[in-house]
């Protein structure tokens, strides 16, 4: 690969190093904020957890056992509820962890989704400008006049409900808000010299798009990334609290909280916990994105 | 100043009218579906075709959509299956139970959120500022649904101290509205402090201010009559912008307490499939997610001299 490469493909490549280069000593970065070392220690946490769920759960997440069994008792045969049982006698822990595999898998593919969209959208706004620019802000508009929960309502009461529809409902609720970020640094970007460059080489439009502008709009988009994570973990949550989300037998932290709330007055456990779950990854997120804020401002 | 009123104006018509295609196209093009909703799953097929050719589905869909557009104009939404009256009855009241439950959230919100975000932006880099900043970033990490179970949890099966329910079955209580409005205030709190404390932050590092300081204003009245006035046109805007986010949190916080107003009604309106209660619902959500912003965009103008003397 060292051989028979001509002046500006090495420069090029070159660039390719420092940006590989510029990505893992920002991650090296990390451990100067404190706040986002915590966040991320936090994530990483439920990450493992959802990897190693057959490993960790005591018990089957679906085995009905022993119904409302209070936290730190045993079952009948011997075993221990260290976070109590819900109401259909299923273990409360091994729920929760089998549930971060829910959220970890959806929460993920639907801000990915939005991602694609919204980049694609934002980077055609912002470069084409003119009728693509005017055409893709009112669609987006659009959309982010329906409040986001209701716009998740009326697609799930239209379609049903499925993981399918609720990672279409998230793409289409935030694709907007990503492709406005988008759009506003491809503003800044494409006036800076090396677009002017490529495009005096005769670089196609997607060619700049992609390999020269998003390149250099990765740090905010990291931040905002994070954020909007958060956001989607509680919107699915929140869907499954209503009662919109995967259907019951699917360990879903929304849903454990939405199946036994009518208990929560008396057997508080069956919802306190899966509650702290969704906050405390929630919570790691923020964080996450808290410290990275201050990483990418200084840079 | 005229003409950004009239700008948002014909704005708000005309995603108005693009978000009713919308639901038009979602809910009431196929008429097959409409009749199924209506009449219910064990409605035979001839009944079904009966009550279509009854209600006019059978002309083509843009008669449709302009008649059905024009009773929304009017007022006449239909009637509530689930609800067996007038869905703009339903509405009303629904909407004017939301509207207390609104009043005593922003009377709570408003003074703590703008109180604790100046006093951040004030002290800048001070154990204060970084305690008030991390109880923000906790509060809002947790969401609605969640921070309802956690109070309940606290107040009601801990501590016995409050209603767990705000039915208001027995009239109006005060009570009552203590945690929603509590539930409510959490979840948005933290955003809208965060907000006031980067204005001010902003507003602090101007040179008027510095000129107000140095020409030795008393420091508390810089920042009550010089800094306030700037620091806290954006943090308004931020609260109305934020209506859209609340709605969400409306919906949870209405459900788990049981109380009766807009947010529990779109909710039972989607899962009991009652069509023209949902499509009244969700364009008055929009209605209010837009009108809040078109007033968001005209206050900043008016606050703003800049703007408002070009």
């Amino acid at each position: 690969m060292t051989t028979g490469i001509d002046a500006p493909e090495r420069s090029a490549l070159g660039g390719e190093e420092s940006r590989v280069a510029g990505f893992i000593s920002g991650v090296g970065r990390l451990r100067e904020s404190p706040i986002a070392m915590i966040g991320l220690a936090i994530v990483l946490f439920w990450v493992l957890v959802a990897i190693f769920a057959p490993l960790l759960a005591p018990m089957s997440p679906t085995a009905t056992i022993r119904p409302m069994a209070l936290p730190g008792t045993r079952g009948p045969g011997g075993q221990l509820f260290l976070l109590g049982a819900d109401h259909l006698g299923r273990d409360v822990l091994s729920r929760i962890i089998y549930g971060a595999r829910t959220v970890l898998i959806y929460a993920p593919i639907a801000t990915a989704c939005a991602y694609v969209v919204g980049v694609v959208a934002g980077l055609l706004a912002g470069y084409r400008q003119g009728w693509v620019d005017d055409l893709l802000a009112r669609i987006g508009d659009l959309i982010l006049a329906f409040p986001a929960l209701v716009l998740y309502i009326v697609i799930i009461a239209k379609f049903g409900s499925s993981g399918l529809n609720i990672i279409l409902a998230v793409t289409l609720a935030s694709g907007p808000g990503v492709m406005r970020i988008v759009r506003g640094m491809v503003l800044d970007i494409r006036n800076r010299a090396f677009v002017a460059a490529a495009q005096v080489r005769g670089e196609s439009a997607w060619h700049i798009m992609f390999a020269e502008i998003l390149p250099n709009a990765t740090g905010p988009l990291i931040v905002d990334a994070c954020l909007r994570l958060g956001y989607v973990t509680i919107a699915i949550g929140t869907l499954g609290f209503l009662g919109l989300g995967l259907p019951p037998p699917n360990p879903d932290w929304g849903g454990m909280i939405s199946e036994t709330r009518q208990f929560a007055m008396i057997f508080p456990h069956m919802v306190v916990f899966p509650c702290l779950a969704v906050s405390s990854l929630v919570l790691g997120l923020n964080f996450l994105a808290d410290g990275l804020t201050d990483i990418v401002k200084r840079a | 100043m005229p003409r950004i009123v009239f700008r948002r104006l014909v704005y708000l018509i005309a995603t108005m009218l693009a978000a009713s295609l919308i639901l038009f196209g979602l809910f009431e093009l196929s008429p097959e579906s409409v009749a199924v909703d209506a009449l219910g799953q064990f409605s035979t097929q001839e009944q079904r075709m009966l009550w279509l050719e009854q209600n006019g589905y059978f002309e083509p869909a843009y008669v449709r959509y302009f008649a059905w557009l024009g009773k929304f104009v009017t007022g006449d939404l239909g009637m509530s299956r689930v609800f067996n009256a007038p869905v703009a009855k339903v509405l009303v009241d629904r909407l004017s139970a939301t509207g207390i439950l609104a009043l005593f959230f922003f009377a709570t919100l408003i003074p703590i959120s703008l109180t604790l975000g100046v006093i951040a932006g004030i002290q800048r880099g001070t154990l204060v500022d970084r305690a008030i900043t991390l109880f923000c970033v906790i509060t809002t990490s947790i969401p609605p649904f969640a921070s309802t179970v956690l109070l309940s949890t606290i107040f009601v099966f801990s501590l016995h101290l409050l209603p767990g329910t705000s039915g208001m079955i027995d009239g109006f209580s005060f009570r009552e509205l203590i945690m929603p409005v509590t539930a409510l205030v959490l979840y948005d709190l933290g955003y809208v402090a965060r907000m006031t404390r980067a204005s001010m932050i902003d507003v602090m590092a101007r040179p008027y201010i510095r000129t107000a300081v140095l020409k030795g204003v008393p420091y508390p009245v810089v920042i009550l009559r010089h800094a306030l006035r700037n620091a806290l046109i954006a943090p308004f805007t931020v609260i109305m912008l934020h209506v859209n986010w609340l709605i969400g949190g409306v919906i949870v916080v209405e459900l788990f307490f049981a109380y009766k107003g807009f947010g529990s009604l779109i909710l039972e309106a989607t899962l009991s499939r009652d069509l023209f209660l949902l499509e009244a619902c969700t364009m008055t959500a929009v209605v209010i997610a837009v009108a809040t912003q078109s007033l968001a965009d005209i206050a900043y103008t008016f606050l703003n001299p800049r703007i408002r003397f070009k």
